[in-house]
């Protein structure tokens, strides 16, 4: 497996690669979440207590669950770098936070959106509200640590730490409508082989995750992409990209 | 379809306010992310030829005034001898 995964370590390989699999992963993203949204908004049937409001859930419960997703990979990224110095993993940990807080707030907007109808109340101190709240934080933190330094081997180091230090805050994200009791519901999809949901909605519901992890996909690699120029840019191939690029655009 | 015409879609059973604001942010906040994304692309490309650019007129710089030096150091040996 080794010598299979030894040359994307290389980064000009990995930015070629990269460019290889964005129209691949562009096209399937528009159409799971073409199909996905289309499916949510209009031929989903409405809760039979909570009416349309439901509909938020295609987008909310993706989010929610790839805004911690994409902190998980990040942290496998943040330790590969600290552990093995691999300066690609630093690129694809700073690709991939700006990504998860974007996810992280719409999870919060469109939970909020949920609540006040539902609930009666946009925001509650609850333990599930709360800590994906820190989740925000701590990708916001993130971010700045990666922007904080000139030299960005340092600056992983500081960011990736942060992160590591961060994952505590996942199984308490997880586990918090468990934990404590809160006006949060408990999970409905993940119940393993027996989701307490209707074939119906839970159609659309597998069509809008599968969509916004594709488009997960689509926009760390094109920030991946930027991260590998921008580190790589003494190097003679970014040169050589650089000047063709200059030269078809003049 | 759930819905018997278009209004009735717009109106979501009376949650329509709440349902399209969660779509819309949703939209808005990923189109941004996207866009930027993408556009960043080209500003590391523009940003590394400007660096480039200025590392390539101080070569020139810094060879033009070896050049000179040079010639003054002959010129200035013709005077003596």
């Amino acid at each position: 497996m080794w010598k299979w995964l030894h040359p994307y370590a290389n980064p000009e390989v990995s930015y070629h690669f990269t460019n290889k699999l964005l129209p691949w992963l562009s096209a399937l993203t528009a159409i799971f979440l073409s199909i996905g949204l289309v499916w949510a908004l209009l031929f989903a049937p409405a809760d039979y207590q909570q009416g349309h409001s439901f509909r938020i859930f295609y987008i909310h419960v993706p989010a929610a669950s790839l805004s911690m997703g994409i902190y998980v990979a990040m942290a496998i990224a943040a330790f590969i770098s600290l552990v093995w110095q691999l300066k690609l993993a630093d690129a694809s940990a700073a690709a991939m936070a700006p990504v998860g807080a974007a996810f992280t707030a719409i999870a919060l907007i469109t939970g909020a959106a949920w609540g006040k109808p539902m609930w009666g109340t946009w925001w509650i101190w609850d333990a599930r509200l709360t800590s994906e709240l820190i989740l925000l934080f701590l990708y916001l933190g993130v971010i700045a640590l990666h922007n904080a330094f000139e030299d960005k081997n340092l600056a992983g180091k500081a960011a990736g730490i942060l992160t590591l230090v961060g994952v505590v805050n996942i199984p308490i994200i997880k586990y918090s409508v468990e934990w404590w009791n809160t006006l949060h519901q408990g999970s409905t999809v993940s119940k393993l082989g027996k989701p307490s949901m209707s074939l119906d909605m839970l159609w659309p519901f597998i069509f809008c995750f599968i969509g916004f992890a594709l488009l997960v996909a689509v926009i760390i690699c094109l920030r991946f992409r930027n991260e590998i120029l921008a580190r790589n840019s003494i190097r003679p191939w970014v040169r050589e990209l650089i000047q063709k690029n200059t030269v078809n655009n003049t | 379809m759930q819905f018997n015409n278009f209004s009735d879609f717009i109106n979501m059973g009376g949650y329509g306010f709440y349902v399209w604001l969660s779509f819309g942010a949703a939209a808005l906040i990923l189109t941004l992310l996207l866009i930027s994304s993408k556009a960043g692309h080209q500003q590391v490309i523009t940003k590394i030829a400007k660096r480039k650019k200025r590392e390539d007129k101080l070569r020139q710089a810094k060879d033009l005034r070896k050049q000179q030096n040079e010639q003054n150091k002959t010129a200035l040996n013709e005077v003596i001898e």
